[in-house]
């Protein structure tokens, strides 16, 4: 076996399962390339010992004949995953040296069924961004470049390590989490594929709270039916989250049937901003014409209050942030600033010296908008918009099985060009509105720009109908031939 | 509604955030932003509209009133900046 990168996840557990190589030939060719890619600045936290470890232990498992669906793969993992002994810091300052005494339920499942941890992943600080700018390790550094140019990209965020990880070929697979976009919006940017399940699909037991009721965890994969695997295996009912959803997790991989007669697929109107680049909008085009070509029927249909979910989200999001993150007071864990001034002033020091800017930006507005007098205006104004953009939802999936849109209103952009915080938030445009609804979505490669950028389409499915997310998904893929790979500029 | 300065100091305190006074204007003006560009929901009708609390259509799972956790101190305070005796030590509060 000369290039155990180039393989795909699924190709890997079926060259492993078939004894062709080994787990621990698998983890050494990842780990060399993870060492090998450090100017990318994916990874916070490397764990090359844990990943030997592990990969011993499926090489046991595939020897005895027990081992699990995902035995000896290795993975990145988002740094807002609590995972045991290891460092688990949300890429935030106010965090600095936690490592958890216990494993997140995801996590958990993932090396349960036999997968390996390469290392944690650099996010936007609190999963609070959409380029990966705020990790307090720095900036991640997208694999893909222009065509002829040397400008260093963001990869997307606030998954942006993972995202980063996964089209540099150094995870096979990664976790992500995604409130607003932060799984699918990177994935757009990378060239690879994520999902955001369905709320509730995956357990959030473990998982550094951002806004509780919008996180959802997913994966980052570099085909659909990676994505698949990885999800049947993070999924699945937790009695320690009370919003975890008690029904059987489907074998997420069968739905890849490739046959999608009769499926209705709809097309938002409201997706076709003015402001959207023509080179989006084609290609949207072209992924109804490809489901057209495949037998599905397209309609048109109406989420009449698409304009206002992003304003939604920025109320509801830093209101829930600003209650989780009251947590961080320099008592339990993490970073402790104290000048002598006494609790209160231990509390406000802590505070100021562990959060970044954007964070505090967002604990500020939500203290602001749950504060006396302003709870209606805003925060309860917020929450019955909210149930307007479900509703919208849940009208079209009355007439369609899934939609499909555009992920992102752009390509990867360069690092540092984006300084205004609204012109950020603007980034999730498209994704915003199915995570306020708790609906599944996913984001998959579907094109190149004019620059050589990736671009990616979204489908959303009906609540817990991820296996129509995928099946489409596969359509798309198929069609799409998305072959395009990043050149390894940043391999030392 | 705009935010003036006496505001912003009011809600970093009530978030324990400590911000310089040269800070607080330019972050007026960054929540000032936030805040007018939210306001387009008021041009939503939402008279007799539910607030969304929960996407998740289910009810509360409840289980037996037992005790199902706990009984390892020394891992709940293994990454306390300052622990003694068993417990979380604070700055002193009483004079």
């Amino acid at each position: 076996m000369s290039d155990f990168l180039a393989l795909t996840l699924a190709e890997a557990r079926d060259g492993l399962r078939r004894r062709d190589f080994t787990a621990r030939e698998l983890a050494d060719a990842y780990i060399e390339a993870m060492a090998a890619a450090r100017a990318l600045n994916a990874y916070c936290a490397e764990t090359p010992e844990q990943a030997l470890a592990m990969a011993a232990a499926a090489d046991q498992a595939l020897a005895a004949g027990n081992a699990g669906p995902l035995a000896g793969i290795p993975l990145g993992i988002k740094d807002l995953f609590c995972t045991k002994d290891v460092l688990s810091q949300a890429s935030s300052r106010i965090l600095e040296g936690f490592k958890p005494r216990y494993e997140s339920t995801v996590t958990a499942n993932l090396w349960r069924d036999g997968a390996v941890m390469l290392g944690k992943t650099a996010m936007d600080e609190f999963a609070m961004g959409s380029s990966t700018e705020t990790a307090v390790t720095g900036p991640v550094t997208n694999p893909w470049r222009g065509e002829g140019s040397n400008k260093n990209l963001v990869p997307g965020g606030s998954s942006g390590g993972s995202s980063a990880a996964v089209a540099a070929k150094i995870a096979l697979g990664a976790t992500g989490t995604d409130t607003g976009g932060s799984i699918r919006q990177p994935a757009a940017f990378t060239g690879t594929v994520g999902i955001k399940p369905t709320y509730g699909r995956c357990s959030r037991w473990g998982i550094i709270a951002f806004a509780s009721s919008l996180d959802q965890a997913g994966p980052i994969a570099r085909t659909v039916r990676d994505a698949a695997i990885l999800l049947k295996s993070m999924a699945g009912h937790d009695p320690k989250d009370s919003t975890s959803i008690n029904a059987p997790v489907p074998d997420f991989e069968a739905a890849l049937s490739g046959d999608i007669r009769g499926l209705k697929v709809g097309i938002p109107k409201e997706y076709h901003t003015t402001q959207m680049p023509a080179e989006i909008e084609a290609l949207w085009q072209q992924g109804i014409a490809w489901l057209k070509d495949a037998g599905a029927k397209i309609v048109d249909v109406s989420l009449p209050h698409t304009q206002y979910a992003l304003a939604t989200y920025y109320i509801v999001a830093p209101a829930e942030a600003s209650s989780n993150l009251a947590r961080y007071d320099g008592v339990r864990y993490g970073l402790r600033v104290n000048n002598g001034g006494g609790l209160n002033d231990m509390y406000a020091k802590t505070r100021a010296a562990g959060f970044g800017k954007e964070v505090k930006r967002r604990i500020l507005i939500g203290t602001y908008v749950l504060s006396a007098g302003y709870y209606d205006a805003y925060y309860l104004k917020a929450q019955q918009v909210r149930t307007l953009i479900a509703r919208d939802f849940t009208e079209a999936f009355k007439t369609v099985d899934v939609l499909l849109t555009p992920t992102a209103p752009s390509s990867a952009f360069g690092i540092g060009e984006t300084t205004d915080p609204i012109a950020m938030y603007l980034n999730d445009v498209f994704t915003v509105p199915a995570s306020l609804a708790g609906l599944p979505a996913m984001s998959l490669p579907a094109g190149l720009d004019k620059a050589g950028l990736p671009l990616g389409l979204q489908l959303i499915g009906k609540v817990l109908d991820e296996e129509t997310v995928i099946k489409v998904g596969g359509v798309i893929e198929r069609a799409a031939g998305f072959a395009a790979a990043p050149k390894p500029w940043w391999r030392s | 509604m705009s935010i003036d300065l006496a505001t912003v100091r009011r809600i970093a305190h009530l978030a324990r955030i400590d911000i310089d006074d040269a800070a607080l204007a330019p972050m007026a003006g960054e929540l000032n932003q936030i805040l007018s560009w939210v306001e387009q929901l008021a041009q939503v009708n939402t008279d007799g509209v539910p607030p969304l609390t929960s996407v998740v259509d289910a009810e509360l799972p409840r289980r037996a009133d037992v005790v199902t956790d706990g009984g390892y101190p020394e891992d709940v305070l293994a990454n306390a900046p300052q622990a003694e005796h068993g417990f979380f030590a604070v700055p002193k509060v009483i004079e």
